[in-house]
């Protein structure tokens, strides 16, 4: 969707100032909000798509002031009572006061370091070949959906050239609108930075996404 | 922060995190002690020093360093370093000439098997927002000039491909152990704004 967080080529958001030794957390609930999000994955109650579109569909004006870890904790708690998981009551509460709803798993503390080391790999098994191979020249549709792409505004209708097929993965746009993961081809694919943003990019530059197969059209 | 007469040291939003973390653990849809121990790993276990580990072989061992051009994944995971948001992993190597800037302008993906948990600042708008239509004005953001003539290419994670920069091995380094060398590797050497150390 074209929300708060497709930010690439925006501009008037001031310099970049890094922190010097900055620590992981900034506060003990960042810490407590990375954990449990992490932790609530293994509940099995959303995929990372809808965990992504829950965050970027947050009003824009809250997802550009909002701090990162405050994006997290609202698109869980968001999911979460999408589902039914929790209620409102029990938030203002702080206590639990409906049963739980059935889910896939609890993470246990002994479970953490093969949870973490299994991670959540995408890729998934083959039946066709894919339709690109690097040099090929490719355009990138023009779609501006309602729901979750992995296609930003600025790398729509523009053209690139296929640089390497990095396999065959789960595509995001069916899969966070809860229509199954649709497996097909992902492309590592480059655009000259002229094709982008014009004359002011620097002669030589450029900039690659990884793009599905979905997002692809080819050239003659 | 909002002033609460039952707990006025809590910040709002530290009483909301409390109270749903409260909420999950009796819903058992949650092990605190999984919450620690994900945190623990996190501040503890994984960060910066596994990517410097992968850039200093690099360096030193060329059938290393050919395997991480053709396959990184497997390259990466065999020293250990598999991980969550480490599934897929490219390496991109920078050179004479070549220069490479990693940014997720979506939302913050990052090699988290290799470099730990993101900065606030690669998550935040002004570089997401810039690292692709200004690479150059971003590096100088962090004192970084390039030599005349030297091309940026910005990767933009939009999948669950995670990017590695190898950084340039320093000169004067000659005969260097991998753990010396891995000293010289700092972490936004890795992610493009910043070149490896001097000796």
């Amino acid at each position: 969707m074209n929300g708060g967080a497709d930010l690439g080529g925006m501009m008037g958001f001031g310099p970049i100032v890094p922190e010097e030794n900055e620590p992981n957390f900034h506060a003990d609930w960042e810490a407590r909000v990375m954990g449990m999000v992490v932790a609530l994955g293994a509940a099995g109650q959303w995929n990372l798509d809808q965990s992504r579109f829950a965050r970027e569909s947050l009003p824009p004006a809250e997802y550009i002031s909002d701090s990162y870890y405050e994006i997290w904790l609202k698109a869980a708690t968001k999911l979460m009572l999408e589902r039914g998981m929790i209620t409102e009551g029990e938030l203002a509460n702080g206590h639990a006061i409906t049963d739980p709803v059935p889910v896939k798993r609890t993470l246990w503390s002994t479970d953490v370091p093969s949870a973490l080391a299994k991670g959540g790999p995408v890729d998934r098994p083959a039946e066709t070949q894919p339709a690109f191979a690097p040099g090929d020249r490719v355009h990138t549709i023009n779609i501006h959906p309602d729901s979750h792409t992995r296609l930003p505004r600025y790398a729509r209708d523009k053209l690139g050239v296929i640089e390497r097929v990095h396999g065959h993965h789960v595509f995001p746009d069916t899969n966070a609108r809860g229509e199954g993961e649709q497996p097909t081809w992902l492309y590592k694919v480059s655009f000259e930075a002229c094709t982008l943003w014009g004359e002011r990019a620097a002669p030589g530059d450029k900039v690659t996404l990884d793009l599905w197969e979905p997002y692809l059209k080819g050239l003659k | 922060m909002h002033d609460h007469a039952d707990h006025s040291h809590m910040t709002d939003i530290e009483a909301r995190v409390r109270a749903l973390e409260t909420v999950l653990t009796e819903k058992g849809y949650i092990d605190p002690e999984a919450v620690d121990a994900i945190i623990q790993t996190y501040e503890t276990e994984i960060g910066p020093r596994n990517g410097a580990h992968v850039v200093a072989k690099a360096w030193s061992d060329p059938a290393f360093r050919s395997w991480l051009e053709k396959d990184a994944t497997a390259a990466i995971h065999s020293l250990g370093f598999m991980s969550r948001q480490g599934e897929h992993m490219q390496a991109v190597f920078n050179g004479p000439g070549q220069h490479h800037l990693v940014v997720c302008t979506l939302c913050s993906c990052y090699p988290w098997s290799v470099l730990g948990l993101p900065p606030v600042w690669y998550k935040s708008p002004p570089f997401r927002s810039r690292a692709v239509i200004d690479p150059g004005g971003v590096l100088a953001d962090f004192g970084l000039t390039l030599p005349d003539g030297t091309a940026i290419t910005v990767h933009d994670s939009t999948a669950e491909m995670r990017y590695l920069v190898i950084p340039e091995r320093p000169k004067g380094t000659e005969g260097w152990s991998e753990g010396e060398l891995a000293k010289l590797v700092n972490r936004d050497s890795m992610i493009g704004t910043a070149l490896a150390d001097a000796p």
